[in-house]
This record gives C-alpha cells, sequence and structure tokens, in this order.
C-alpha cells in the first residue's frame, strides 16, 4: 500500500509561538489517520501546511506523490479541506455552495448542478438546499462544508475537528458521514480532541502536544498503552461507597479512584468483568445511580503518556486558580 | 504530472472536466457571480452607490450650491455632478476591501485557497462584481441629476465615453481598496485606513470648487490628484471643455493602480496564512 500523506520534521513559527516543533504524520491509501490532540496542540496548523494554506518553516511533506512546497497546485488538485470552523459561504444558499465550487473546479454548470443536487441528498440536506447557509444548524453547516470539500471527489481529505461543538447524536452522523467517504476509497486525515472519536474512526493514531508527536499506534494499540476502559460506578446510596470499592478491587485487581462526588472509577482491560460485576451488585443488594465504560479522555490519555495533565486540563486549572 | 486514481465502485462516475471551463477568467466570473448574489441578498450594502450620491447631490447643491457659486445653483449642479461622480467612485470603492476582508475572517477563502484555481481569481471575482454597483451608482446619479436639472451639453456619445472612463477607473481604483483588504487585520481598519485616502483625495480635488481659487501649494496637490483628472475628464464629456489631457492623466493613473495594487494585493492575499 502506498502512503499518500507523507511528512517529516513539520515545524513553523508564529510569532514567539512554535506552532509545530517536527511533526511526521503518515497515511496509507484509504485508511484513516487520526491525530489526537488539545488545543493548540498543532493539529490545525499541521493541517494546514498539508492542505498548502500555511508554508511551513522546515520540513517536507508530500501529499499523494506531490510536493507541497514544490507543487501546491498539484496538491490542491486532490485535496478536499474542511476546517474547524465550516467555512461556507452563509449567504448562499446550500447548492449554490455546492454549485460554485462545482463551476470553480471547470465542471460545467450542468454537471456541477447535478453535483450539487446528489451531494446534497448524500448529505440529507435536500430540502434545505434552496435555503440560505446562514439558517441552518451547526451539524447541518458542518455537513454542507464537508459536501463542499468533495464536490471535486479528491482523494486525500483533511477533515480538521469535523465534530467539535456537535451533540453527540450529530457526532454519530458526521461519524457515518466520514466511514462513507472511506469506503469510496478516499485518505482521510481526520483531526480531534477526543480518543473516543479518532477510536470510531481512525486506523491509525498520531498522539501531538505542544507541535510534536509524542506518541503513534493503531487505536487498539494506544488504548492498551493508556489502560484500556474507565469503568465508573455510582451507588444510589452513597453509604454504600465503601462496600462498592471493596467489591471494584477485587473484581478488577486496581485500586478504584473516588471523584469525591459519590462514585468511583477504575481502569479494566476490557468490557468482560461488566457481566460479574452486575452480579456481584446484585447480590450484595447495591442499587447503582450510575455504571459505565467509557474510553479515556484525552486529559488521561495526556496524564498516562506525558505523566502530566493535558494542556485543555492545564488551562482549566489556571483558569480556575 | 501523476494524479492519484479514485478507487473503483463509486456511485456516480467523475464528470469530465473540459480544459476551457476552469480558466482563470472563467473562476473570476464564477466568483463575480457569488459577490452579486450575496449584494442581491443585502441590498442595504448598495446604500453607498444608491442613498449616499443622492444625499451628497442634494446637500452640496442646495446647501453650498448658492455660495460657491455666486447665487446659481442650477450653474453650480452643471459643476458639481460630474466632480460627484468621482468622489462617491472613490468612497463606494471601500466597501470592497472592507468585504474582502470579512470573507477572509470568515474562513470563506481558506476553501478558495485550497482549491486548484487561480490565485487572483478571488480577487479578481470581487472587483468585476463591484462594477454593478458601479453602474448603480452612476446610474442614480445621472437620474437624480437630470431631475434636478443637471444638462448634458455634449450629447450621447460623451455621455457613453464618459460612462466608460469612470467605470474603468473604478475597476483600477478598487485594487487599493482590495490591497487594503489583504492586509488590514480587521474589517473596520479597511474603512479607516481607506477613508484616509479617499478623503484627502477627493476634497482635495476640483471636484466641488474650481482649483483657481485655492492657494498655489493645494493647486499643486489637485494637479496631480487622479481624482482631478477623472472628474476633469467627466466633466468635460459632459458638459464640454476640453478632455484630452484629462483622459490621457486618468488612464495612467489607471495603470499605475493596477500595475502598482494588483501585484501587491495578490501578494498579500498569498502569503496571509
Amino acid at each position: 500500500m502506498t502512503t499518500v500523506i507523507e511528512a517529516e520534521g513539520l515545524t513553523k513559527r508564529f510569532g514567539t509561538t512554535q506552532a509545530l516543533a517536527g511533526v511526521d504524520l503518515a497515511a496509507r491509501e484509504g485508511t484513516v489517520l487520526g491525530v489526537l490532540g488539545p488545543n493548540g496542540a498543532g493539529k490545525t496548523t499541521a493541517v494546514r501546511c498539508l492542505a498548502t494554506l500555511v508554508r511551513p518553516d522546515a520540513g517536507r511533506a508530500r501529499i499523494a506523490g506531490h510536493d507541497v512546497l514544490g507543487d501546491p497546485a498539484a496538491v490542491r488538485s486532490v485535496i478536499g479541506l474542511t476546517g474547524q470552523y465550516a467555512s461556507v459561504d452563509e449567504d448562499l444558499t446550500g447548492t449554490q455552495n455546492l454549485l460554485l465550487i462545482g463551476q470553480l473546479l471547470g465542471l460545467r454548470t450542468r454537471d456541477a448542478k447535478a453535483r450539487a443536487a446528489e451531494l446534497l441528498a448524500w448529505f440529507d440536506l435536500s430540502e434545505a438546499a434552496g435555503r440560505t447557509a446562514k439558517t441552518y444548524s451547526g451539524g447541518m453547516r458542518r455537513r454542507l462544508d464537508l459536501a463542499a470539500s468533495l464536490v471535486g471527489r479528491p482523494s486525500v481529505i483533511f477533515l480538521d475537528e469535523p465534530t467539535t461543538g456537535l451533540d453527540p447524536a450529530k457526532r454519530e452522523e458526521m461519524w457515518d458521514v466520514v466511514r462513507h467517504v472511506v469506503a469510496d476509497g478516499a485518505t482521510v486525515l481526520l483531526t480531534t480532541q477526543y480518543l473516543e472519536e479518532a477510536d470510531a474512526l481512525a486506523d491509525e493514531i498520531t498522539v501531538i502536544d505542544r507541535g510534536r508527536v509524542i506518541a503513534h499506534d493503531t487505536p487498539d494499540g494506544l488504548k492498551h498503552h493508556v489502560g484500556g476502559q474507565r469503568l465508573r460506578v455510582r451507588p444510589a446510596d452513597p453509604g454504600r461507597l465503601e462496600d462498592v470499592r471493596r467489591l471494584l478491587t477485587a473484581l478488577t485487581g486496581s485500586t478504584p479512584a473516588g471523584s469525591g462526588r459519590g462514585e468511583l472509577t477504575c481502569r479494566v482491560a476490557d468490557d468482560a468483568v461488566l457481566p460479574g460485576l452486575v452480579a456481584q451488585l446484585q447480590a450484595a443488594g447495591i442499587a447503582v445511580s450510575e455504571l459505565s465504560l467509557h474510553l479515556p479522555t484525552l486529559d488521561e490519555v495526556f496524564l498516562t503518556l506525558t505523566g502530566r495533565p493535558g494542556a485543555g486540563a492545564q488551562r482549566a486549572a489556571e483558569e480556575a486558580a | 504530472m501523476t494524479t492519484v486514481t479514485t478507487a473503483p465502485g463509486r456511485a456516480v462516475p467523475v464528470p469530465q472536466t473540459t480544459p476551457a471551463g476552469s480558466s482563470p477568467a472563467r473562476q473570476a466570473v464564477v466568483l463575480a457571480r457569488r459577490s452579486l448574489i450575496k449584494t442581491w441578498r443585502t441590498p442595504e450594502a448598495l446604500v453607498d452607490v444608491t442613498l449616499q450620491p443622492v444625499i451628497f447631490l442634494a446637500l452640496f447643491t442646495y446647501v453650498f450650491g448658492g455660495a460657491i457659486a455666486g447665487g446659481s445653483q442650477q450653474q453650480y449642479l452643471q459643476f458639481l455632478l460630474p466632480g460627484l461622480l468621482g468622489q462617491t467612485i472613490a468612497m463606494a470603492s471601500v466597501s470592497l476591501g472592507q468585504n474582502l476582508n470579512t470573507d477572509i475572517q470568515k474562513g470563506v477563502f481558506d476553501r478558495f485557497r485550497s482549491l486548484p484555481i487561480s490565485r487572483s481569481a478571488p480577487l479578481v471575482g470581487a472587483v468585476l462584481a463591484d462594477l454593478v454597483r458601479y453602474l448603480v451608482l452612476f446610474a442614480v446619479t445621472m437620474v437624480v441629476g437630470t431631475l434636478m436639472g443637471f444638462q448634458v451639453t455634449t450629447g450621447v456619445g460623451g455621455v457613453l465615453a464618459a460612462l466608460a472612463l469612470s467605470m474603468g477607473f473604478a475597476l483600477c481604483f478598487g485594487w487599493i481598496s482590495v490591497y487594503v483588504g489583504m492586509i488590514a487585520r480587521a474589517p473596520g481598519a479597511v474603512q479607516g485606513i481607506m477613508f484616509l485616502l479617499v478623503l484627502p483625495l477627493s476634497f482635495g480635488s476640483n471636484t466641488f470648487v474650481a482649483t483657481e481659487s485655492m492657494p498655489g501649494w493645494l493647486q499643486a496637490f489637485v494637479n496631480v490628484n487622479p481624482i482631478s483628472h477623472v472628474v476633469g475628464a467627466v466633466r468635460g464629456l459632459m458638459t464640454g471643455g476640453p478632455v484630452a489631457g484629462h483622459v490621457g492623466w486618468t488612464l495612467v493613473w489607471m495603470a499605475a493602480f493596477v500595475v502598482v495594487f494588483m501585484p501587491l494585493a495578490v501578494r498579500a492575499y498569498r502569503r496571509r496564512a
């Protein structure tokens, strides 16, 4: 399999901010590369370098064999870009937005119209096709933005935080769209702040922090490294917390951590412990108001990988202080 | 150039692109149409080419006209109208840079920059679309001016020549606004910078009063001012008098605006991260 996205030692400085400090990225044809990192990690800058919008200070990058610095025009002819902030034209209708891109790409107006209609139907926007994008909801704008980046049938697609700010249901919809695009044969680079999202979509994940790559692995490898899933239990009666703690310790072999909100969280390798836990809670007569398994959050990933909280948690702590 | 073949099994065949279909000229026209749709959706953005010239015509004719022209408002209108065309064109160019700056802030231009299109097409498109605004400006000024009593003393040919020259001037002058739109940090800053340029140019000209009434040092400025030349040319073409010198200098200024500010604007656009 050929490597379609390849970047070596990308460096970019804005004033005093070192946005990228030597980032390597690689994605094979037809796969999804997840780039995971907190706000300000350099994800967007990396995407903008690869999409020829920003010239890196140093480093090399090739997209589908075309050099990003040497032949940007050729790169632009194979890529689609969906930015963090949906860059649709608010004063244009859904159809007009897509028609504009098609005509700019040199499609005959008839073909551009057909392509627009096809994409609008595909993204479930046909009913809103004649309305200005101003009237669209956040999720609809993101879909229109993604549709706009697909008009020219790019073989490489950059999705910069496509679901940030969307509610969970809309996020799932967006994930389906991404899966569909990949099934069509495109190579996707997706940036995200959610391990859950990278896990759901990516074949490989590169974790970046402060402009550097701090991990690169498959989702399973990364989850294994950071300790799989987190199990959270909240007994209905806070008085039973210690009973739950004993139960969890015996069952998982790891020490549960309390959050101080009447709940306990502990690492588990997989979800096989769940049935046993439910049975034992029942046997002990402990009713629970919450029992959940979830992937580690970005902050938990960072804590494991770097031994310090993620930039997001740091910022929250600084703001609280 | 190698191209990556898309995977088989895509639902709809890729429509073939015709090489002529994606020329920079077509791209600019497509983008100009986009700007016109936006103008159509926000008619209030046309205030500077509809209400503004009417207000200026009425204000200067009826409030100042009598005093400036020694009692004859009618005589002053004959002098003022061609001048106001030059001034309002310069003023109307401000919104061009503002709109481009807004597009950049909103990220719409990121999309254009990631497309395999000519680097200058989005800017050329915006300037072309502005031509429609200047045509509205010209029409409104002529219709309202005629209702107020303005008389063309040369003929239809003179008016058409004045139209062609002022539209050409507007297209070239607009590149200054485009450049400012590319380098300014915010749309408001575009307006601030452009007014610093447009106000001295439009008032320090032969638009409102005859150059001979000014002190010598100011006459020197007025006589090289591009607005003075386009106003002088339009005045001559509509109400008679010598035009060759003014037309010549106007064309020189037009060429200078394009040669200097178009490359600057395109370069600033390419560099803007």
